[in-house]
């Protein structure tokens, strides 16, 4: 019984050690397998510490301290509008959110981004084309517009990570993928009363 | 091959009249309404003819080809992909072979056979894909079951398994983000799990496959290099070590399903 308990261990150290050891080769095989496009360059294939850290194929053991401390840094880095504007147009919010394009080698970098919300979300009810990778928005508005929830929403959307490190949702805002205006639009797509995501269904 | 056509033409023209809410559902219906009648018997038949045309500056034909099972051997074979081969001392995958064939077999120039692997939209289909559907084809209602008894297969799939998990990029996608669930969708697209048998062996087992949206066969390369835009990195390149490693990781975790390939898809 012992030597199979310490057999485990050994092969859990064992694949511990391949994966963060390993970081440099799979580097160069990344390097050797993509060519840039448009675009989408190469350097793109590098890691920052909040992709290092959230890359562990799922059930290798994580690091808790160095995941506590990495989330801290994602809070501390969020930048809240200046003007203390939080709500833009909810009209022009919602074609951020129905928009796919943007930063696919495929795009047309002088138009503007989007925030493709619907590949992951529910949000207005009449619109059936919903991915449902994260959770439905529908009715979000009904949470009000506190300060608290204000600094919630757009805390979430700058960087998913301060809150919850390792989301699957995207960096919208440190990662410069909208700008603060499209963000603000998305904001009020969600929290205006009058936006189609707080209507009843027709 | 008239009634294939008419077949075709036939879904075309019904296809359009439903809503475009209709989701996979639609082509499970085209499957029940068309049966067999997948347009990638065309390719099929290409693909079988160019394998024995002679080709290259030796003029020789792709018979002499081992693709695991034997120099011509064709039935059965792909389902044994990616597997190692002794005479080039790495893994591959069936494009990646093929490339080796053509070039050491019938002394095609490497930089001409790599060019344009995969068609653009409105093409015709290029020889890589022709080839891949008819050797696909030759392993319909296999078992699905990859080579893993070299060393170097093993740590294709471990290497596989890293690069799944791997986030990068301005949206910090990896395949996990999409690919690791199972019963997700993205906006009405229905994405497999393939980290579970059952996703895998659904996926993998069906490319290459027809696009319907597309007109074209599209091959396992093709599919990978395309996730890989949506992913925002840059260009995936025909049979090199991370699409290799990725169809490890896939084909080992449907090891035991079943080849249904050429498949039929949006
Ligand atoms: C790739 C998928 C993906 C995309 C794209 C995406 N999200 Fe998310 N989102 C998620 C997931 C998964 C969660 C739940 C996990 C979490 O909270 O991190 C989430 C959570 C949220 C939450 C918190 C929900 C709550 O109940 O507090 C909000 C708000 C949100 N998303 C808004 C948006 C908006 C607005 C967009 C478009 C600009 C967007 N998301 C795009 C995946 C995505
Ligand atoms: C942003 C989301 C996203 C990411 C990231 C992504 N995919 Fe996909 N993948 C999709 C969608 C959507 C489809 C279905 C496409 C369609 O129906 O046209 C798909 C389809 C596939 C299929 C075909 C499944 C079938 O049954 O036909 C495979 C295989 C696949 N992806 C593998 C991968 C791999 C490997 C990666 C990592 C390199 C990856 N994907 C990354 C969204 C994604």
């Amino acid at each position: 019984m012992k030597a199979l308990v310490t057999g485990i261990t050994i092969a859990l150290a064992a694949s511990v050690t391949a994966w963060t050891m390993a970081s440099d080769e799979i580097e160069a095989v990344l390097r050797n397998s993509f060519v840039a496009k448009n675009q989408a360059t190469m350097d793109r294939l590098e890691r920052d510490a909040v992709q290092s850290a959230c890359s562990a194929p799922r059930g290798m053991p994580l690091d808790n301290d160095m995941l506590t401390t990495l989330r801290a840094e994602r809070l501390n880095s969020v930048v809240l509008p200046p003007d203390g504007q939080y709500l833009g147009d909810w009209q022009r919010g919602a074609e951020v959110a129905g928009n796919g394009r943007g930063l696919q080698s495929s795009d047309d970098p002088t138009q503007p981004n989007g925030g493709n919300c619907y590949a992951c979300h529910q949000l207005a009810p009449d619109e059936v084309a919903y991915g449902t990778l994260g959770p439905s928005l529908t009715g979000y508005g009904a949470r009000g517009q506190s300060e608290a929830m204000l600094q919630y929403t757009w805390t979430k959307l700058w960087d998913t990570h301060a809150y919850n490190l390792c989301s699957h949702m995207p960096r919208f805002g440190a990662q410069g993928i909208l700008t603060e205006q499209q963000l603000k639009d998305v904001m009020a797509y969600l929290l205006d009363p009058a936006s189609p995501v707080n209507q009843a269904a027709e | 091959m008239k009634r294939h056509h008419f077949g075709f033409t036939l879904f075309a023209v019904w296809l359009c009249s439903v809503p475009l809410a209709a989701d996979d559902g639609v082509f499970d219906q085209y499957r029940d309404l068309m049966g067999d009648d997948n347009p990638a018997v065309f390719v099929i038949d290409e693909g079988e003819e160019l394998w024995f045309a002679p080709q290259g500056p030796e003029s020789a034909t792709l018979e002499a080809c081992d693709l695991g099972l034997g120099p011509g051997v064709t039935a059965g074979a792909y389902v044994r992909f990616p597997r190692y081969f002794a005479d080039a001392d790495v893994v591959m995958d069936l494009e990646s072979r093929l490339v080796y064939c053509m070039t050491t077999i019938q002394g095609r120039d490497l930089d001409v056979v790599n060019a344009k692997p995969y068609s653009l939209r409105g093409d015709f289909g290029t020889e890589m894909e022709a080839l891949v559907t008819w050797l696909a084809a030759e392993s319909e209602g296999a078992t699905i079951a990859p080579e893993q008894t070299h060393a170097a297969e093993r740590a294709m799939y471990t290497l596989g398994e890293e690069i799944f998990f791997y986030r990068a990029g301005p949206h910090d996608f990896s395949c996990a983000t999409c690919h690791e669930q199972s019963d997700m969708r993205i906006r009405l697209q229905a994405l497999p799990d393939l980290t579970s048998h059952s996703g895998a062996a659904e996926a993998w087992g069906s490319w290459p496959a027809y696009r319907i949206s597309q007109g074209l066969v599209r091959t396992m390369g093709w599919r990978l290099r395309d996730c890989f835009r949506q992913q925002r990195w840059p260009e995936l390149q025909m049979g090199s070590e991370v699409s290799i490693a990725l169809q490890t990781y896939m084909a080992v975790n449907a090891a035991g399903g079943t080849m249904t390939a050429p498949g039929l898809k949006r």
